[in-house]
Order: structure tokens, then sequence, then C-alpha cells
């Protein structure tokens, strides 16, 4: 639909699209406005999952009996984001391809190798107490903002899209490339793909979950850590655990080695504590954001331990 | 394919058609203001961060600054100047004045419609991040003060009239019926009674060819 021509966007709510455009970070030739497709329906999926539309608003989604049904947590981390205002105009396929809200990015006289590649990132050395603590590399420590999309890796979403060439489908920890050297190329999509759908499937561990987000202040606020969990204990003992982290890496980040300490252990702030750890020994803080590997510590015990609370009621 | 980077549009606002030719850039608040003599909506930040450009599209709040106007035609626009009845007030505008909901003056016409909406929102079962059982089952929370908060939290007020505002729309909301909410729960629509008034359905193109593409 882009027609291969690299200056066309696609613009959903334009929420963050518009918003680059005054400053100039974003100078699109051409505009296709994916709003008016037909892309904005909740579906059951085949497998008994349940399949987005692309252009389902953000407010939509919250909204939906089945999201706060059995997947509490997305209804929560939608609802944690931006404002009623926002959330009625942004869609599912805007979240997750909005940019980093990096200072130095956003201000198109400052260098920035993710905006001009090549041209080096002064948040290394200067304001990033809210960046990246985990998967930065020295070419970019910019985090990626979506609350959403947290909870919808949490879930295992896959993310579908459409290209000249036909369709094809992601699974979001496949959706965001790691930083290395381009932390210009952000996704795997490829060039001008169209995205359709986000289909989360069947999580019978999503019905006792939930995000929790820990911002500046206390609503309408980027997040600075936030963690989406989903548990299940049988006896006492961790049977299935998801667990994702915001606001502290490139993209949303998926805890796969905290789930493999936890599970099959006892549930425990003792268990939760050592899960954490076992995710943060990985964690690369900057000078002045290594306050959150503590926070993000604090957060999955505090989480896990409401959820095994709910989860023994 | 058009390649101009201007179109003329039509813009439906307060009930309304007003036909104009704009830069594909302009926003909708750009439009409002400056072509429609639309003053009403206010321009604060003109980032999305402060809600001052609050309008409705098809019934819903949206932010008006991070909106363009050419993809706001075929939509129902409603402005401050546009939710009166007439000569009289709406409730919310009463409620406002009657509790002194505003000082300065400028954020209030964007609490303003913003208000109307959270209470339509609220009315349909829309849960915020304030609402503690997110179930369909539980119904629509008691709009309590922290639940007003939090839905109207797009809304910055730099004179801190926040106390007032909030009083406002809960004495709006109760003219509204949202006192009964909590009790007749599971009655309550699921879907927002702003979109299904307007009639979008009919827009959507069959095809994807026939999205909207505009030169910039
Ligand atoms: C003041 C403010 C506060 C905010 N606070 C939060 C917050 O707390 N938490 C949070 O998560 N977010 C927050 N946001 C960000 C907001 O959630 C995003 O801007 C929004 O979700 C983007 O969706 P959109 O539809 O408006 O995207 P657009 O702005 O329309 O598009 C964003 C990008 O996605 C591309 N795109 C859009 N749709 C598609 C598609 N279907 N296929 C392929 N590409 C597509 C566009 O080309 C563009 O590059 C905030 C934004 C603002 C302005
Ligand atoms: S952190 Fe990334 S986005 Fe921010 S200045 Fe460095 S390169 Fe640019
Ligand atoms: S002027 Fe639009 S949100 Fe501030
Ligand atoms: S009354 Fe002055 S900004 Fe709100």
């Amino acid at each position: 639909m882009l027609d291969g021509d690299p200056d066309a966007r696609f613009l959903g709510g334009g929420t963050n699209l518009v918003d680059l455009m005054k400053t100039g970070v974003e100078r699109p030739a051409r505009l296709v406005d994916v709003r008016e497709l037909p892309l904005n329906r909740v579906e059951s999926a085949p497998d008994g999952g349940l399949r987005i539309g692309a252009t389902v608003t953000n407010s939509d989604l919250a909204a939906h009996p089945e999201v706060r049904r059995r997947y509490p947590v997305l209804a929560q981390a939608v609802l944690a984001g931006a404002s009623g205002q926002l959330r009625n105009m942004a869609t599912v396929g805007g979240n997750l391809l909005q940019r980093t809200r990096c200072g130095y990015f956003t201000d198109v006289d400052s260098p920035c190798n993710k905006r001009v590649p090549g041209s080096g990132c002064p948040a290394l050395t200067g304001e990033h107490h809210n960046h990246a603590i985990l998967g930065a590399s020295g070419h970019c420590v910019a985090t990626h903002p979506s609350d959403m999309g947290v909870a919808l890796t949490a879930l295992d979403a896959r993310v579908s899209y459409e290209t000249a060439d036909g369709p094809g489908e992601l699974p979001i920890a496949d959706l965001y490339l790691p930083v290395g050297e381009t932390p210009h190329r952000e996704t795997a999509l490829p060039q001008g793909a169209l995205i359709t759908a986000v289909t989360l499937p069947p999580a019978p561990t999503a019905a006792n979950s939930r995000y929790r987000k820990v911002r500046e202040r206390a609503s309408y606020a980027f997040a600075i850590g936030s963690v989406a969990a989903a548990l299940d204990l049988r006896d006492g003992v961790v049977h299935d655990v998801r667990l994702a982290f915001g606001a502290v890496a490139s993209r949303p980040w998926r805890a796969f080695a905290a789930e493999r300490v936890l599970t099959g252990a006892p549930a425990g702030a003792d268990t939760f504590a050592a899960a954490a750890d076992a995710e943060l020994t990985a964690a690369r803080p900057l000078p002045r954001n290594g306050y959150k590997v503590t926070l993000m510590r604090n957060l999955v015990v505090a989480v896990l331990s409401e959820l095994a609370e709910e989860a023994a009621r | 394919m058009a390649s101009s980077t201007s179109s003329d549009l039509t813009l439906s606002v307060n009930g309304e058609k007003y036909t104009l030719t704009v830069d594909h850039r302009t926003t909708l608040l750009d439009a409002l203001r400056e072509r429609l003599d639309l003053t009403g909506t206010k321009k604060g930040c003109d980032q999305g961060q402060c809600g001052a450009c609050t309008v409705l599209v098809d019934g819903r709040r949206s932010v008006a600054c991070l909106q363009l106007a050419v993809a706001a035609e075929g939509h129902e626009i409603t402005t401050v100047e546009g939710v009166a009845d007439g000569d009289r007030l709406h409730p919310v505008q009463q409620a406002f004045l009657d509790l002194d909901g505003f000082q300065c003056g400028y954020c209030t016409p964007g609490q303003i419609c913003s208000a109307v909406a959270v209470i339509e929102e609220h009315a349909a079962g829309w849960p915020s991040a304030a609402t503690a059982d997110l179930r369909p089952e539980a119904g629509p929370p008691p709009l309590t003060p922290e639940e007003i908060r939090e839905r109207m939290s797009g809304n910055l007020c730099r004179c801190g009239a926040y106390v007032s505002i909030v009083q406002a729309v809960a004495r709006a909301a109760e003219a509204n019926g949202a006192a009964a909410w909590g009790s007749s729960a599971t009655t309550a629509p699921m879907t927002s009674p702003a979109r299904s008034r307007c009639s979008t359905a009919t827009r959507t193109p069959a095809s994807w060819a026939a999205a909207r593409t505009w030169s910039t």
C-alpha cells in the first residue's frame, strides 16, 4: 500500500507520528490512513485465542469483555498508558511501532544514532535516568515506551502483517531487533509492511495476571519501570508463569531467565527475588539509572507475591 | 494518486458543514482555531500532553493537536461551542459554573469536553486504571473521586483547580444517573454509545486499496 515508497508512512491515531512530524523527526512524503481499513475487530481465533485487529483503538481493546476477563494484564497495561483522549485515538499497530521518548531522539538539533546513524549517542554520558539497563549497546541505550507491548510480550502474542508479496507473521519476541550497531533498524517487519492484527494464544494462566507500572507522577506519564506477570500455582508450586518488563530495554523485555527459575519452584518471596536476580544479573546500568535494577527487583517480588496471594484464594 | 500537498475538505463541526482548503499537515486544532474561527478549543502544549485541545470526534474525546484535519473529514466533531443544547447549558457546563470548576479558564473547554465523554465512557462500562475489578461481570465501578481523577488525568490545569473540577464532574455524572451504575452493573452496555451513534461502518472501504492517502 505504500507502493515501495520509503518516505511514505501509515497513519494510525497519529498520536506519535503527528507529534514527530511537528518536530521534524519524521518527514513523510505521503501518509496512508489505516484507521478506515476494516481492521477494527476483536474476534475469537480458531485456536481459542483472541485476534485483535491492528486499528482497534487502545480504548476499545481495554474495554473489551474478553480481554478484561481472560487477559486482565493486557487491559491493565493499556489503561496504564497515556490518557483517555490518547487511548481513543491510538491504535494497536501504532502503539507497537511508536518511537522512543529519548529526548535526544526527539530533538533534531542533537546527534542521535537512532535518528542519524553514526552521529553518536549523547545519552551515554548525558541525560539517561530513564534509559535502558538491559540489552542496550554502546550505540543506543533508548527504551521502548509501550505499556501494551509489555503485556503482549508476556502473552506470547503473534503479529500479523501484509506486504505487497503477501501476508506474514512474527512472534512478538522477534518483532523488535537487537540494538547492536544498528539502533535505527527497529523491527524485523519487511519494508512497507502493514500490521493487520495481533493474535493472543489461549492462555489460562493469564486469568491470574496483572500489570504494574512505576512512574514519576500518579497518572498520565511514561513508565520508569513496569512488570507484566501471569502466575498459575498448583499446591503452592509454580506450574506456569509469564513475566515481561517495560521501560528497561529497547523492546518489551521477556524475562525468560526469571521464568526458568520460577517454574517448578515453591511460590514465595525468596523464590521471586531469586528469579528477579537471575534476570537482572544481565543488567548493565548507566551511571545515573542504576536505581532501575533495584526498582525492577522490588517490582517483580511485589507483583508475583500479589498474584500468589490471589491464586491461593 | 494526488501529489498536491493540500486538499479541499469538508469538516462537520457542531452539526455545521465547513468547506476549506488545508495543507495536509494542518492539525484539526489549527483548522478549528485559525480557519473556522472556533477559538473555544485551546492550544496548550500542542503535543498531546495537556488536554486543552480536547474535542469530541464521533462522540469520543480526542486531542485535536495530534489529529490531522484531513483525517477528521467524514467524522462528526463537537467542540466546546457545541456541547450546549441551544441556550441550555450542558449539565457538565452547569456544574463547572455552579461549583467553580475553574480559575483562569484556559483549560476549561478541554476539561468540559473531556468530562462529557468521561461520563459516557463510564456509563458504557469502560474501566479505568483506578478500577479494582476489571471483569465485565463486576460492572462499572462507582464514580469515586479517585476514578474521576484517573479518568480526567489527560487534562492538566495550571491553576490547580482540580478539587472543584472533580466535584463538578461528580455532580454532572450524578445528574446523568451515575449513582445508579454501581448497583445495576451488569445491564450496562459494554460498547461505547458514542461510537454506535455514528455510521463509520458505511464509510469503511471494502478494499484496502481504498485507504485514504495524502501527500505531505
Ligand atoms: C502525551 C503522551 C503520553 C503518552 N503516554 C504513554 C504511556 O504512558 N504509555 C504508552 O504505552 N504510550 C504512551 N503514549 C504513546 C501512545 O500510546 C502512542 O503514541 C500510540 O499508541 C501510537 O498509536 P497511534 O495509532 O497513534 O500511532 P501513529 O502515531 O499513527 O503511528 C506510530 C507509528 O506506527 C506506524 N503505524 C501505525 N499503524 C500501523 C500499522 N497498522 N502497520 C504498520 N505501521 C503502522 C506509523 O507509520 C508510525 O510510524 C503517549 C503519547 C503521548 C502523546
Ligand atoms: S539513546 Fe538511542 S535514541 Fe537516545 S540519543 Fe542515544 S542513540 Fe539516540
Ligand atoms: S494542546 Fe493538545 S494536548 Fe495540549
Ligand atoms: S483554570 Fe487555569 S489552567 Fe485550569
